[in-house]
């Protein structure tokens, strides 16, 4: 028989990886090639084009708020803080409005909000992704279930923070309430869509093989859906921080949400946009801390998308 | 029956009386076809995908169905690996009962394993993953022995420093030949193979056609294997059975008496034209058919 050797993406990286013997199980060499394959990419990043549009991009937008705030002044944006105002504040030792990288009470902020957001997510997530995964998978649980759940799914959260308060104590378990509503849904709904996408010949090939129920479920279903489930979940995080700030608005004492408005309320602008910024900058960080262990867990997908998107 | 005059045909009445050549020694993976109809749809409006459908698949042989794009075959080929019921008639596998009377379909089994026409090796699995899925779930063999077993056939198949890759990773060829073995590591009676090779290249596919019938050679199992490539069927098949076009019945059953191991210098031999002949004429006939009444649809 021929001399059958896996096909490697063309290039450089070919090169550097097919001397490598193929394998997890020989865990030195793959850290090695692991490494190589990031500094490769590494290299490959900087030598495009794209970190420096990046950089650009981000140049554009601050010029873009400077120019029109601070130069031009122009009408109705010269009552906002601009770029350099809210930059000198952030990192002032000795902030104008009292808030700034030095103050202990910024962390509060964040490590409060944070925490609000990971509970609600996880627990968005614990009950999402197997409600999804049902909803998928028997036909009949999602007649049930499914009507009322899509009645449900268009109602914001912000029109949920009443009864949030009703039904809920104290100020901590509705916030969290409605910072979890956003995200169940998004990742529900987003796992019976991947279950839903699954190609119907991977759970007969299943069946062929002798599997049963249960191990078609285990072995095809969940593995199969995971692509999507980590997008909801992207998603699901995205969506979390939307609804923790309309929660943190209406109530709390303690939160980014909560620092944005009662900075509105006590005229503190540079303060209010310092909240926006991190916000963002956080969201983002949660994000992608999503999309990383994602990958992690499907190597298969990761590798799959390094070959080309060849499917 | 006369071998010396070719090519031979039987009339597929005549076939289900006599079934050709049926391995003595080795009674494993027959499928005898009988009778069968398959109706889609509701009482008003139905469509009789398969009707009065009867003929033979012998052990140990590679029996190749062709016909026009979707005039039935696959419908077959779904009820012998249980994934839909038929209206009526009979199939047995050797001499159980996969589907007929009081049991309108069969139980999908690893003794018929179908390989798919898109493929359907796990993504998320790794090459040795998926090829010792059957056993482990069967639990006929630990996780050891099953990646044990798979990496021998593998090796067997000339796939070796595969197994820790993922599907996506190797090209598309070899990911039907991974496919195979992964059937093969169950022991199945008979392989179902649905147009496998449609999607590959010509190139690709000749090596593809040697290394299955390799693979046959060594394995001597039954192989049902659907296809509308005529090249592909004659070079394959023991029994090549031309289908009409909807309802889908047997036209002509063709034995084709070239001895195997075959290579691919049969294709320029006299007799493959010959064969060849006899049976683009056939299914030209039924295409016509086929598309006449694919405009009359319209």
């Amino acid at each position: 028989m021929k001399e059958l050797k896996p096909m490697l993406a063309a290039g450089e990286i070919n090169a550097s990886l097919s001397d490598a013997p193929a394998g997890r199980s020989a865990d030195g060499t793959d850290r090695a090639r692991r490494v190589k394959v990031a500094a490769y990419r590494l290299r490959q990043w900087l030598s495009s084009p794209r970190p420096y549009l990046m950089l650009l991009g981000f140049g554009l937008f601050f010029a873009f708020w400077y120019l029109t705030v601070e130069v031009w002044q122009l009408p109705r944006f010269s009552q906002m803080p601009g770029p350099t105002t809210v930059i000198s504040e952030w990192l002032s030792a000795d902030p104008t409005y009292g808030l700034s990288i030095y103050s202990p009470e910024y962390y509060q902020h964040i490590w409060v909000s944070w925490r609000r957001v990971s509970i609600a997510f996880m627990l968005a997530t614990a009950t999402g992704v197997p409600l999804g995964l049902f909803l998928g998978w028997s036909l009949k649980f999602k007649e049930y279930v499914f009507p009322v759940f899509e009645l449900l799914r268009p109602i914001p959260p912000l029109a949920w923070v009443p009864l949030a308060i009703i039904m809920f104590q104290g100020s901590e378990t509705p916030i969290v309430f409605l910072t979890f509503l956003a995200s169940f849904y998004a990742t529900t709904l987003n796992t019976m869509l991947g279950v839903e996408s699954i190609d119907v010949s991977f759970v007969r090939a299943a069946y062929c093989l002798g599997a049963r129920r249960r191990q078609v479920f285990w072995h095809v279903i969940v593995p199969g859906a995971m692509p999507f489930i980590f997008t909801g979940l992207q998603i699901s995080v995205g969506v979390a921080w939307f609804s923790l700030v309309a929660g943190e608005m209406v109530s709390g004492q303690y939160g980014l949400g909560y620092l944005i408005n009662t900075s509105y309320t006590m005229v503190q602008y540079p303060t209010m946009v310092i909240g926006m910024i991190t916000l963002g900058v956080v969201g983002y960080v949660t994000s992608a801390a999503v999309r990383i262990f994602g990958n992690y867990l499907m190597q298969w997908r990761a590798r799959e998308l390094a070959m080309g998107g060849e499917k | 029956m006369n071998r010396a005059s070719l090519p031979t045909y039987d009339r597929p009445s005549a076939a289900a009386k006599a079934p050709v050549s049926p391995s003595p020694e080795r009674h494993k993976g027959e499928i005898r076809i009988t009778d069968v109809v398959k109706i889609y749809g509701s009482e008003t409006a139905s469509i009789r995908a398969v009707d009065n459908c009867t003929f033979d698949v012998p052990a140990g042989k590679i029996t190749v169905v062709v016909g026009p794009s979707g005039c039935g075959k696959t419908t077959l080929l779904n009820a012998i690996a249980g994934f839909h019921s038929i209206t009526s008639g009979t199939i047995y596998l050797d001499d159980a009962l996969l589907c007929g009377p009081g049991r309108p379909s069969a139980e999908p089994g690893p003794d018929r394993i179908v390989v798919f026409q898109n493929g359907a090796l796990f993504p998320w699995k790794t090459i040795i993953e998926n090829v010792a899925f059957g056993p482990m779930v069967q639990g006929r063999l630990s996780k050891k022995q099953a990646f044990e077993k798979g990496r021998a056939m593998l090796a067997e198949a000339g796939l070796r420093d595969l197994e820790s890759n993922y599907p996506g990773e190797i090209s598309s060829g070899m990911r039907r030949r991974v496919e195979i073995t992964r059937a093969l590591m169950n022991d199945p009676k008979v392989l179902l193979l649905d147009e496998p090779y449609r999607a590959l290249d010509s190139l690709t596919k000749s090596v593809m056609h040697e290394a299955l019938l390799e693979t046959f050679d060594r394995n001597q199992v039954t192989i049902f294997f659907i296809t509308h490539d005529l090249e592909e069927a004659i070079f394959l098949g023991h029994r090549v059975v031309i289908m009409t076009t909807r309802p889908c019945r047997p036209k002509k059953i063709l034995t084709v008496d070239i001895p195997h191991p075959r290579d691919y210098s049969v294709l320029t031999t006299k007799r493959f034209r010959e064969y060849l002949d006899e049976t683009i004429a056939a299914v030209h006939e039924e295409a016509l058919k086929a598309f006449a009444a694919g405009e009359r649809e319209r």
